[in-house]
């Protein structure tokens, strides 16, 4: 345990020399290597992680908490402890609820000097851990919650988002739907809060892109026959015309029933078929395969998005501390939130922070099951100043006002 | 778009003679013992896991051989009887016989081998592990990895200086250059670069290290005495957006006075006046292009175009595309044995 000021005071003896651009190695004695630990927080039984989503052992849609990402980010820094003489570090903490959160943070604020925080934790909890630490010298980043409205009326100064939102996503899938001119949806609702925001999204970006919803049906998962006009794929995908059948089933149940029995031979998209996300283990171009295999052989599974946006978050506070020379938290907090962020996700373009809602813009990837089709923005997809500005809220857009 | 013809003019023609008495006149300087090759040209194709064998005469695909896993950089051993070739999905470097093309030995536990860049007097390789943050070196007399340097992540582009005293390595993920010792295997200077350094170049005399940084889509040009940038050139392809170009390979032609930079996904080489640093033109060619090579005299480039499993081959003198050859999927790095 070291005290902060300690830390910056060190800081300041090593760094001069990286301005400069080099360092001499193999001086370790004249020159101390300053910590930068990150922190890596979630609630433990996370809802969204519930194993017990399965049935007979078949698990429908296996999610893993992204601490791995981190982990891997972390380790790539190993040089910089050379390089650069700053050693950087996850330090762990867990709690149930938002409020015992808030604890740890304010603990390992105090007690280890940690400034930048991966939150793993479901929107409200999120959301009241923000409100909960406005104000301190924190910057949080969320890597696993999609939820528009953090973006939005629940935004706050020091959230920032690495996991692209749902409006991101669905404006994704509306610049694929467009572009292949399959322009009339129909569209499936499940009976959750986040089916509901799925689809609030996907409304806004056909919208926003001229892509025609051409019936809104709910879905229930079940067998009764009073409500088969919900729960039979058939029946629901039939009496109306459509291009592509738009899934917001977040739980996966129901919607791994939908492609192949729709009553029109029709793509599926949104929550089963063509998926928008923010990574996926197929993708090949961009350096991929190395981030890929360096994360298969450290997690022992694939990389899902939110193990990307973990890993992208570290990434981001670690390239801010290397181009400043410095880790002191409002240098390196302004330059990670500024337009000279050059973030190397492995998706083509460099990835930074949007001013107005702290959400990282990026490439989103529409995958199937087994790989990447599509990288949107999609080409012809055209904004006044930033092409990737045109998923998600763009400015003036949301709600959001700091 | 890749069946552009050379269409030749006059003072282009007189400028190409020109230029060829002076390559021609820098050769025989530099390299008097150099004998003429088989007149073959060697294309590692990653994805299909071949060699693609061209007539360099015809530049005509001959015959296609397949490798190892994932094959990417390839070196010439120093008299060139053999070459070597890194696969990256089987860990190991394949040493073949350039004459008969016949795999003759294989160097194994290598892990993922990107790059590598051989000893100038013909007796270490120095290959990027890109999965491992290492560079591996290799003495070629018993094949056997005799040391290990650590790096930033994803090594990438490795070259030797002329002396073999110092060796530099890109690490792509980590935006550093590191200055390693050859003698003591040990780091020198790890020089902080534009995002995601890829290869190098150096000019004639050494004094510049010329690195390209794909995600920045520019050249950053490092002095050698000092280990620090001094200057950077970008590059923007007429109708093109800053993000759609990232530069990899790196060449500078022997009179020091030409650099050629393969823009990937701008689907363009740009040709660059090295004393003013200034782009002089942009050649369009296939998609994504990455390797370059140049024929001994300089006359012909080749570019491997990962994206359009093509090669563009460019007649330098006018700077145009002659033709363009299908090869296998993915094609990475060139060997030109003339």
């Amino acid at each position: 345990m070291r005290p902060l000021a300690a830390v910056i005071l060190a800081a300041a003896m090593a760094l001069p020399a990286l301005a400069a651009g080099a360092l001499a190695a193999g001086n370790e004695a004249a020159s101390e290597v300053a910590p930068m630990p990150i922190g890596y927080l979630e609630i433990t039984g996370d809802e969204r992680y519930d194993r017990n989503r399965s049935y007979a052992g078949i698990q429908v849609r296996r999610r893993w908490r992204p601490v791995a990402g981190a982990e891997l980010a972390v380790r790539g820094t190993r040089v910089l402890r050379r390089a650069l003489k700053v050693a950087f570090t996850l330090e762990r903490g867990a709690a149930e609820t938002a409020s015992a959160l808030v604890s740890v943070i304010e603990r390992l604020a105090a007690d280890e000097g940690v400034r930048f925080f991966l939150i793993d934790a479901p929107a409200a909890a999120l959301g009241a851990v923000a409100e909960a630490t406005r104000g301190k010298e924190l910057l949080l980043f969320n890597v696993s919650e999609a939820a528009d409205v953090l973006r939005g009326a629940q935004c706050q100064a020091h959230l920032m988002h690495v996991i692209p939102s749902h409006a991101m996503v669905t404006d994704a899938l509306a610049q694929y739907l467009v572009a292949r001119k399959w322009r009339d949806v129909l569209v499936l609702k499940g009976p959750l809060a986040e089916d509901a925001a799925l689809v609030r999204a996907f409304e806004n970006s056909a919208r926003r892109f001229g892509v025609r919803i051409a019936a809104t049906r709910d879905f229930v998962l079940g067998n009764d026959p009073r409500e088969r006009e919900k729960n039979n794929v058939v029946l629901l995908t039939q009496g109306v015309d459509y291009d592509a059948v738009f899934l917001a089933d977040t739980e996966g149940e129901f919607g791994r029933y939908v492609p192949m029995q729709t009553a029109l031979p029709r793509p599926v998209i949104g929550t089963e078929g063509l998926i928008a996300a923010a990574w996926h283990w197929s993708w090949e171009r961009h350096g991929a395969p190395q981030l890929n295999q360096r994360f298969d052989k450290h997690a022992k599974r694939r990389m899902q998005g939110a193990d990307w946006a973990a890993w992208a978050a570290v990434r981001a506070i670690v390239e801010s501390v290397v181009r400043t020379g410095s880790t002191d938290f409002a240098e390196v907090g302004a330059y990670l939130r500024g337009d000279k962020l050059t973030l190397d996700g492995y998706k083509g373009n460099p990835a930074s922070f949007r001013p107005w809602d702290n959400q990282l813009r990026q490439p989103i990837l529409l995958h199937t099951h087994n790989a990447v089709v599509e990288r949107a923005p999609l080409g012809g997809f055209l904004h006044p100043t930033q092409n990737m500005d045109t998923l998600g809220y763009d400015r003036g857009d949301g709600m959001c006002r700091f | 778009m890749f069946a552009m013809k050379a269409r030749r003019r006059g003072w282009i023609a007189r400028a190409a003679a020109l230029a060829v008495v002076a390559a021609a006149l820098v050769f025989l300087a530099a390299a008097p013992a150099a004998a003429d090759g088989s007149g073959l040209i060697f294309v590692s194709n990653e994805k299909s896991s071949t060699i693609s064998i061209l007539d360099g005469k015809t530049n005509t695909v001959i015959r296609s051989i397949k490798t190892c896993a994932r094959p990417r950089g390839m070196h010439f051993s120093k008299d060139r009887k053999l070459f070597y070739v890194g696969c990256a999905d089987d860990d190991l470097i394949a040493v073949y016989d350039t004459a008969t093309a016949r795999l003759v030995d294989r160097i194994r536990n290598i892990e993922e081998p990107e790059t590598f860049d051989l000893h100038p007097d013909g007796s270490l390789l120095y290959v990027s592990n890109e999965e491992d943050a290492t560079a591996s070196v290799v003495d070629l007399a018993t094949r056997k990895v005799i040391h290990t340097v650590d790096l930033g992540e994803e090594p990438e582009g490795v070259l030797f200086t002329s002396d073999g005293a110092t060796v530099y390595v890109a690490s792509e993920a980590a935006n550093l250059v590191h200055v390693i010792d050859t003698a003591s295997g040990e780091i020198r200077a790890d020089i902080l670069v534009d995002t995601r350094p890829r290869r190098f170049a150096l000019t004639p005399d050494e004094r510049e290290l010329w690195v390209s940084a794909e995600l920045a889509g520019m050249v950053d040009i490092i002095d050698t005495r000092t280990n620090k940038i001094i200057a950077d050139i970008a590059f923007l392809p007429r109708g093109l957006r800053k993000e759609e170009v990232t530069p990899v390979d790196v060449l500078i032609t022997r009179d020091g006075k030409t650099a050629f930079i393969a823009l990937g996904r701008a689907n363009h080489v740009a040709v660059v006046d090295v004393a003013s640093r200034k782009v002089e033109t942009y050649i369009l060619v296939g998609k994504r292009p990455w390797g370059l090579a140049l024929t001994r005299d300089e006359k012909t480039l080749y570019v491997a175009n990962g994206l359009s499993d093509d090669l563009s081959i460019i007649d330098v003198a006018s700077r145009r595309v002659l033709k363009s050859v299908p090869v296998g999927m993915v094609p990475y790095g060139i060997l030109i044995d003339d």
